[in-house]
């Protein structure tokens, strides 16, 4: 497999085309946060929404235009951590952006369990360009949980 | 003879992503440097550095002699006169000697002799829709401290200035009209003429950015009829950190400084200060003095090939590739598209390859070694008026090779399939 053949794995070609988690959606009367976060080498957008119920993500809804990658690391997201407790929402991202430092390199069996389908982007360690493109709704999904913080604080 | 040209140029050697060679179609953002620039930055250090415009030693003498051959080499290049060649850390900082200037001219700095360059309420700035950001921005804060409007020329769907309005576009209230030389996305060359004849009739000062132009086609400031032009040393075979402004003496030398310090100055008490003329009252501080010499090697270097050859190569080029692209299915070439032999295009073609991501695009061409711009090419506003975010572009310059055109093409004709979007 050529490196861009495993950059562009066929899991990941699938959920840009799919997209699961787009279209914001109401997460209904329950603490809330946002985030909109931008790529300004290309202009790609992600705006992510969670609902938090408790000590758990209830809701992750997004909307955005970006390259395969983007699109694609937002839609696993969703996949991964909708439904999931905020412990182990931080224990995905944490592994999520090891994976983008390792440069191509897989994680431990532990982590890669936690990842799943996102295992898929290990490829994209090897290109630093591209590394923002993925975290670009990671970094999304964190703001917001900071924002339904505050939202539930406030 | 171009393999005599990219004998020169030491990194087109390396190859790049297992170990194909590199095709590098990437020089509208930076251009590679030859052997002649490189040795005479090195040689400088080697040799002659010190710090110039001051010391009485034979290496201030040397080190300042250099640096004004330099300014001679670049004067040359472009028509202009020595003393009216300002150095600047790059094109956006000449730009913004201007801009600077004007709002300092706006505040009382330079007193009486600087008032023709004051901006009042009810005056306008003009860009163009096609204009990088680096000769947007500066106009549009400028407007924003003065209170002066900025107004600007549309352009159409292939991305041309539109004139038909350019006379209440440009109207007795224009202060300044500042335009690109050549669109950096869709390679028009801008009919300078028909603009400054415009601006002549209205009073305003002219602003030319030449960073295009001036590394790919003759630019002769006597003919242009314009007040300022800028131009970047690395975009035309030069090192980083330099660029250059050009402007009509009787201007540079009423035009208030911007950076203040050093080596500018006349007289200074602890309350005043007057300023030398130009170029050295806009050259405040130490001086990027072996990129100077850098650039001076570089202007040296294109001189010699001819701009005039720069241009046929290059025109040679965009047909390849502009010709090339437009044969292929689901790809957009963003300019004119179909040939206009009379139409005059800079060896640019920037594409939209159908439901593929420019990023992604890029990096199925960086596969195959092919070095390409992905993004907007700080031109959101033109990207906006074609309905993109980014956009694909390959451009050239005096080392590129028709083969490296082709693999462009060729590369781009296999995108589509590569993602599953071919129909």
């Amino acid at each position: 497999m050529s490196n861009l053949e495993q950059m562009y794995q066929q899991v990941i070609m699938d959920h840009a085309r799919v997209g699961h988690g787009k279209g914001l959606k109401d997460p209904g009367l329950i603490t809330m946060g946002e985030s909109h976060q931008v790529n300004t080498t290309c202009g790609d957008e992600v705006r992510l929404r969670v609902g938090v119920d408790g000590n758990r993500l209830t809701s992750v809804s997004w909307e955005g235009q970006g390259c395969s990658i983007s699109q694609a690391s937002v839609s696993v997201l969703h996949e991964l951590v909708e439904g999931e407790t905020l412990e182990e929402t931080e224990r995905i991202i944490d592994a999520f952006r090891e994976l983008m430092q390792a440069k191509g390199e897989g994680l431990d069996e532990e982590k890669e369990d936690l990842l799943q389908d996102a295992t898929a982007f290990v490829g994209v360690g090897k290109y630093p360009a591209r590394i923002k493109c993925a975290l670009l709704g990671w970094m999304a999904l964190k703001d917001a949980i900071i924002q339904a913080r505050k939202d539930n604080a406030s | 003879m171009l393999a005599d040209v990219r004998a020169d140029f030491p990194l087109l050697t390396r190859t790049v992503r297992e170990g194909k060679p590199l095709v590098y179609l990437d020089s509208a953002a930076t251009s590679q440097k030859p052997h002649a620039v490189l040795n005479a930055e090195a040689e400088f250090y080697q040799f002659h550095n010190a710090a110039v415009q001051r010391g009485a030693h034979l290496l201030a003498e040397e080190a300042t002699a250099a640096f004004e051959a330099a300014r001679a080499e670049v004067a040359s290049l472009v028509g202009a006169s020595e003393n009216e060649i300002v150095w600047t850390e790059n094109a956006t900082a000449a730009i913004n000697v201007v801009a600077n200037g004007l709002a300092n001219a706006t505040s009382g700095i330079g007193g009486e002799a600087s008032a023709r360059f004051r901006l009042r309420d009810g005056d306008e700035i003009v860009v163009t829709q096609t204009e990088h950001h680096a000769n947007l921005i500066p106009w549009q804060q400028l407007a924003a401290r003065t209170g002066a409007t900025l107004r600007w020329i549309p352009v159409d769907d292939e991305g041309r200035m539109i004139l038909d309005d350019l006379a209440s576009i440009v109207t007795d209230r224009c202060k300044v009209l500042a335009f690109t030389h050549a669109s950096n996305v869709t390679g028009i060359i801008t009919d300078v003429a028909s603009l400054t004849a415009r601006a002549r009739e209205v009073g305003a000062y002219t602003v030319l950015d030449a960073c295009q132009t001036v590394p790919h086609m003759p630019v002769d400031v006597t003919t242009l009829g314009v007040d300022f032009l800028v131009m970047s040393a690395h975009k035309m075979l030069g090192p980083t950190g330099v660029g250059a402004l050009w402007g009509r003496k009787e201007l540079l030398d009423v035009l208030p400084p911007s950076t203040f310090g050093g080596s500018t100055i006349k007289t200074v008490t602890m309350t005043e200060t007057t300023w030398l003329d130009a170029p050295l009252r806009f050259e405040a501080g130490s001086q990027p003095v072996a990129q100077v010499v850098g650039m001076g090697a570089a202007a040296r270097y294109l001189s010699a090939l001819g701009m005039d050859n720069v241009a046929a190569h290059e025109r040679h080029l965009s047909r390849v590739m502009r010709e090339g692209v437009a044969q292929l299915p689901g790809v957009r070439l963003l300019g004119p598209v179909g040939s206009n032999p009379e139409e005059n295009i800079l060896g640019i073609a920037a594409v939209v390859v159908e439901d593929v991501h420019a990023h992604d695009v890029g990096q199925v061409l960086d596969a195959a070694g092919i070095a390409v711009r992905v993004g907007h090419h700080c031109t959101q506003p033109l990207h906006r008026r074609f309905e993109i975010a980014s956009s694909t572009r390959a451009s050239a310059h005096v080392y590129t090779t028709e083969d490296d055109a082709r693999a462009f093409v060729d590369s781009l004709a296999t995108v589509r399939d590569f993602f599953g979007v071919a129909a």
